[in-house]
């Protein structure tokens, strides 16, 4: 600093300053840059929207079958955190379940991962049912078949309640 | 004292249903009938004892009698009057205690009738009813002691039924209180409701064993217990109509189902109960099916206690389950001996079973009927092995996995379609013999009627292939029950000469059983439709406001305004209540409130939302209680659930659908009734 | 009403359906049983001999120069296995204590200490690892299978392992002072 004493201005080293200002610019753009880049890498913050879509699809590993966007306890929010972090990471859906896999077993998962084991026995035990029936309705109706087709061409209702309908309903047209 | 008195008067209980267990099978296998009498009046003996035992527990429950041990976790000096009592269903022993209070009234009720031409049932209902008595009663006595006190011995705090030597009654100052998630009118109703449908279902099961072991394997055993089945599956249907309704409510995940095992475990003997209700029909009818109906109500009280089981003995993990207990392995002898001696009786008297009459139409009402029941194992099939395979998965892959929604809704979706297109269909076949010309002359109308209805949706409401495929069936089932009701009226009007209104009316009171069947199926409709709304078009989304901000959601705009937070010292609770302003499309509809709960005893919290309702949708907003709520940010998770209204509408309509079909008729019993009804009615015209 | 009366012949239920139908009954109840006797046993017992596990630990912790242990490897060596979570608050009140065990253990060289955390997040753990200053060896339980295999009914539990790989003490809930650590690992050094 040099102070004129006359004036008693102060003015600025002019040889300091010289290269004072541009290498303040020069920090300043580079600070900026970086900062665009680190928040470019980034992307924005996922939304709860955009967790919760991935949290719907996982279960509490450790509250009895809560699913993970629900579920009120202090784990449940820092997994959400993980989620939306590797969201932020730019991971994907597949990816952030397959994490949660490894880390914590498949019950995080709504449905068993082996999908051939879980579906078969059901699909198995309703065709049996289906068999089943159809063979009981063959045993039932084997000598009254050709009674049936005979019937058919007429049709009376045998139903008498909704014989005395239809005689109703016909008196009136 | 008293709880000891308590105590004492709950193992007389126990003695005595020993006891009409005992003299019940000695008086019928001696033919002495003053035995069984004796048998009988035992049983009846059992309800006021059990009364007496309740009303003292009840008696504990309100007066913060906190020494003994389940008033010390299920009440607390908060609670209201009316809650303390309702505890008595809201913990494992004192639950198990309601349960066999209902089994007593219900067998004394059963056993107060008439039984000049049953008198071979008698020994073996009382039987039946006193050995599950024994049993609920049993787990009380030996296990879960509603009435253990605690004492404070060397080895520390603890309950037992009776005093150890050195030790000394400890008194806590203040219970443990309810779960808050139970301090609502849903959960007041909802248990009871379940369990009088579960108890209920017991009595069909009793008569079908006496059928069996008697070898009377005509329908008399159904004829008997028609009422009481109808009964039954009225109070299961609203017991998991009201859980749906309270999970909506208050447990704040904007859902009423969530495919838990204990709900399924509640779930499936509503299936096997709404099969066995269809297909009795068929067996009176037309006398098919006698397995098949003898099949269906053991596979219903079996699923009963089985499901019972599931939700006490921590085999399962679930949201519902009670706390671990001893009660497994006894409950386990219990479903082993039910099941075994079932299946071992129906096997006996398989040939004595046998049908009297054929079918002979593919598409008669009995055969559309019998494909309901194929539907409704099927769904059970589907839910057994849900509940089934994460235990099977642990114990034999040491894999532990769950099994959610996704596989439920995928594997019955399918299902669930076929049952309510069978539901427009059947009631208008006939019994015996219907073509597809019959039937197609009388659903042409209403096909296209749904046609028509499905287009206009096509261009106001969705393009979804599926939602407008569930909505062509809901749609011609409504108007074929609907053309079918005015079909009825229209001949009554022109054949009676009344109006039309008087002409609904008098159908429906002279054929309760058909007519309220319809508006049961009506009113099922009317639920699909509301499932149908939420499950497939509800729209969610959370955000962090600060005062003044506002979230958008299907056209509505949620503005947060304000936010307070205070104590209620009296009822122990610290409420954080958030208003809410709403606007639709720019136009201001009215403020909501949610709020959180959160209770001082038991430390938990609860989560009340803000719902406005409409028939169109519910806009539903909870202040989620995981982040810090203040002015200057709370967190909102908003629901739109369209349609879901006409889920609760419908069960209304259901509920008074079945109290029509239960009616008592005059006409009651035709077949064999009709002789004594001519000569008692009044008069024709009602 | 149409009725055809022709009676059909009755049969008994057919040996073949009988079997399928005893069998399914009591591959049932024997499937509940097992699931029965699962819920009702606790965490596993001492005596017990314990199989291998592996354990892959956080980054910044080794043992022997070694980031995934093998327990196996460590036989010969007392193994204390301490379950914990950074979600848990009874874990934070034994933590200093463990801490304090190790640093009085480690320089004998016979005595390991590991920590197994139970289904928690990397970062909130690494938080609470650097607040107790926790310098023995912590790893996730990937996929749960520690925890399952020791039965572990919740968190904080720890269990005492002998030189001779055999289980000799759980302590279900935390330490109250370094004391009982103490007891329970000397008398399995000598």
């Amino acid at each position: 600093m040099v102070i004129d004493e006359e004036t008693m201005k102060v003015t600025q080293d002019t040889k300091i300053t010289s290269y004072k200002l541009p290498l303040a610019i020069l920090f300043a753009l580079t600070f900026a840059l970086a900062l665009v880049s680190l928040v470019s890498a980034q992307g924005p913050t996922p939304t709860d929207d955009e967790v919760n879509r991935i949290a719907k699809q996982l279960y509490c590993p450790v509250c009895e079958s809560t699913p993970l966007d629900v579920c009120p306890t202090e784990a449940c929010r820092q997994w959400r955190d993980l989620i939306r972090t590797k969201l932020g990471e730019g991971q994907s859906e597949e990816q952030i379940k397959q994490y949660f896999v490894t880390q914590y077993g498949a019950r995080v998962l709504a449905e068993p991962p082996n999908r051939f084991a879980s579906y078969l026995v059901p699909a198995v035990a309703i065709l049996l049912g289906v068999l089943f029936l159809a063979r009981a309705f063959q045993m039932w109706m084997k000598p009254s078949i050709t009674e049936a087709e005979a019937a058919a061409n007429e049709a009376p209702p045998a139903d008498p309640y909704i014989a005395r309908l239809e005689e109703e309903l016909k008196k009136q047209k | 004292m008293i709880a000891n008195f308590g105590f004492g008067v709950l193992v007389v209980s126990f003695l005595v249903t020993l006891y009409s267990v005992f003299a019940a099978i000695y008086g019928e296998r001696t033919k002495n009938a003053a035995m069984v009498e004796s048998a009988r009046r035992a049983m009846l003996l059992t309800w006021p004892l059990l009364t007496l035992t309740s009303g003292i527990l009840i008696y504990l429950l309100v007066n913060n009698h906190y020494e003994v041990q389940f008033v010390y976790e299920v009440t607390s000096r908060s609670m209201p009057t009316y809650l303390k009592i309702t505890a008595w269903w809201g913990g494992q022993s004192g639950s198990l205690l309601f349960w066999s209070w209902l089994m007593s009234a219900f067998a004394s009720l059963v056993t107060l009738r008439k039984w000049d031409r049953d008198r071979e049932f008698l020994p073996w209902v009382i039987v039946v009813a006193c050995v599950t008595m024994a049993f609920f009663i049993g787990m009380n006595v030996f296990f879960e002691n509603p009435f253990a006190q605690v004492y404070q011995t060397f080895e520390g705090i603890n309950a037992y039924t009776f005093q150890p030597a050195d030790s000394v009654l400890f008194t806590p100052a203040d219970g443990r209180g309810l779960n808050p998630l139970l301090r609502h009118p849903g959960m007041v109703i909802h248990p009871p409701m379940l369990y009088l449908g579960f108890v209920s279902f017991v009595i069909p099961y009793a008569f079908a064993i006496a059928a069996l072991i008697t070898g009377r394997t005509d329908d008399r055993w159904i004829r008997l217990t028609r009422r009481w089945t109808l009964w039954a599956w009225l109070f299961l249907s609203f017991g998991l109509v009201l859980g749906g309704r309270w999970a909506y409510d208050v447990l704040g995940w904007g859902g009423y189902w969530g495919w838990d095992p204990v709900e399924i475990a509640a779930f499936m003997p509503w299936l096997t109960g709404t099969a066995f209700l269809h297909s009795v029909m068929i067996q009176e009818k037309r006398g098919m099916l006698k397995h098949w109906n003898m099949l269906l109500v053991i596979l219903t009280y079996d699923l009963v206690i089985f499901g019972t089981f599931l939700t006490r003995s921590g085999v399962l993990s679930s949201v519902h389950s009670f706390a671990q207990s001893a009660i497994g392995p006894l409950f386990f002898v219990f479903i082993g001996f039910t099941l075994i001696t079932s299946v071992a009786l129906i096997i006996y008297r398989w040939k004595e079973l046998k049908s009297e009459t054929e079918m002979t139409s593919m598409l008669s009402r009995e055969a559309l009927f019998l494909l309901n029941n194929l539907l409704f194992m099927s769904i059970l099939v589907v839910c057994f092995w849900g509940v089934i395979y994460p235990l099977i998965s642990e114990l034999f892959t040491g894999a532990k996995v769950t099994v959610g929604p996704p596989f439920y809704e995928r594997a019955t979706s399918p299902l669930f379609a076929a049952l309510l297109f069978l539901m427009g269909v059947a009631p208008l076949s006939a019994w015996g013999h219907s073509t597809v010309k019959t039937l197609g002359r009388v659903m042409w109308k209403p096909i296209i009627g749904a046609v028509l209805v499905t287009i206009v949706l096509f261009f106001t409401y969705t393009q979804k292939v599926t939602a407008l495929l569930a909505f062509f069936i809901i749609a011609m089932t409504i108007l074929v029950t609907i053309y079918e009701y005015w079909r009825g009226a229209a001949a009554r009007q022109r054949s009676q000469g009344e109006n039309i209104l008087t002409a609904f009316w008098n159908l429906t009171g002279r054929n309760r059983r058909r007519y309220g069947g319809y508006i049961i199926h009506l009113s099922m409709m009317l639920m699909a439709v509301g499932i149908l709304g939420i499950e497939m078009f509800q729209k969610e989304t959370q955000g962090t406001l600060a005062a003044g901000q506002s979230l958008n959601i299907a056209g509505y705009e949620v503005r947060y305004k304000e936010i307070a937070s205070w104590d209620n010292p009296g009822a122990g609770v610290n409420y954080t209540r958030s208003v809410v302003d709403i606007y639709e499309d720019g136009e201001y509809l009215g403020q909501l409130t949610p709020r959180i709960d959160y209770y001082f005893d038991s430390q938990q919290t609860m989560t009340i939302p803000g719902n406005r309702s409409t028939l169109r949708d519910d806009l539903y907003i909870l202040l989620v209680d995981w982040e810090p709520a203040t002015a200057s940010g709370a967190t909102f998770k908003i629901y739109v659930n369209p349609l879901v209204n006409w889920l609760w509408f419908g069960s209304i309509l259901f509920l008074a659908g079945v109290i029509i079909a239960a009616w008592p008729e005059k006409e009651a019993d035709r077949v064999s009734v009709k002789a004594r009804s001519r000569v008692q009615q009044p008069s024709a015209a009602d | 009403m149409t009725e055809s009366t022709i009676p059909a012949p009755r049969r008994g239920v057919p040996l073949w359906a009988q079997v399928i139908v005893w069998t399914l009954l009591v591959g049932l109840l024997v499937i509940v049983a097992m699931g029965l006797r699962r819920a009702q046993q606790g965490t596993v017992q001492p005596g017990q001999t314990i199989d291998n596990f592996t354990l892959p630990l956080y980054s910044g912790y080794q043992i022997d120069g070694k980031s995934e242990i093998h327990f196996e490897d460590l036989r010969g060596k007392v193994v204390v296995i301490n379950f914990w979570a950074s979600w848990c608050k009874p874990c934070e009140q034994e933590a200093a204590e463990m801490q304090q065990a190790w640093a009085e253990y480690e320089p004998t060289g016979e005595v390991v200490f590991l920590g197994v955390d139970y289904v928690d997040t990397e970062p909130e753990a690494r938080v609470y690892l650097k607040k107790f200053g926790i310098t023995f060896a912590n790893g996730p339980d990937l996929a749960t299978r520690i925890s399952q295999y020791f039965r572990i009914k919740g968190v904080p539990e720890t269990y005492f392992v002998d030189k001779e790989g055999v289980l000799q003490y759980v302590q279900v809930g935390p330490f109250t002072s370094i004391d009982q650590i103490r007891a329970q690992i000397d008398p399995l050094l000598k």
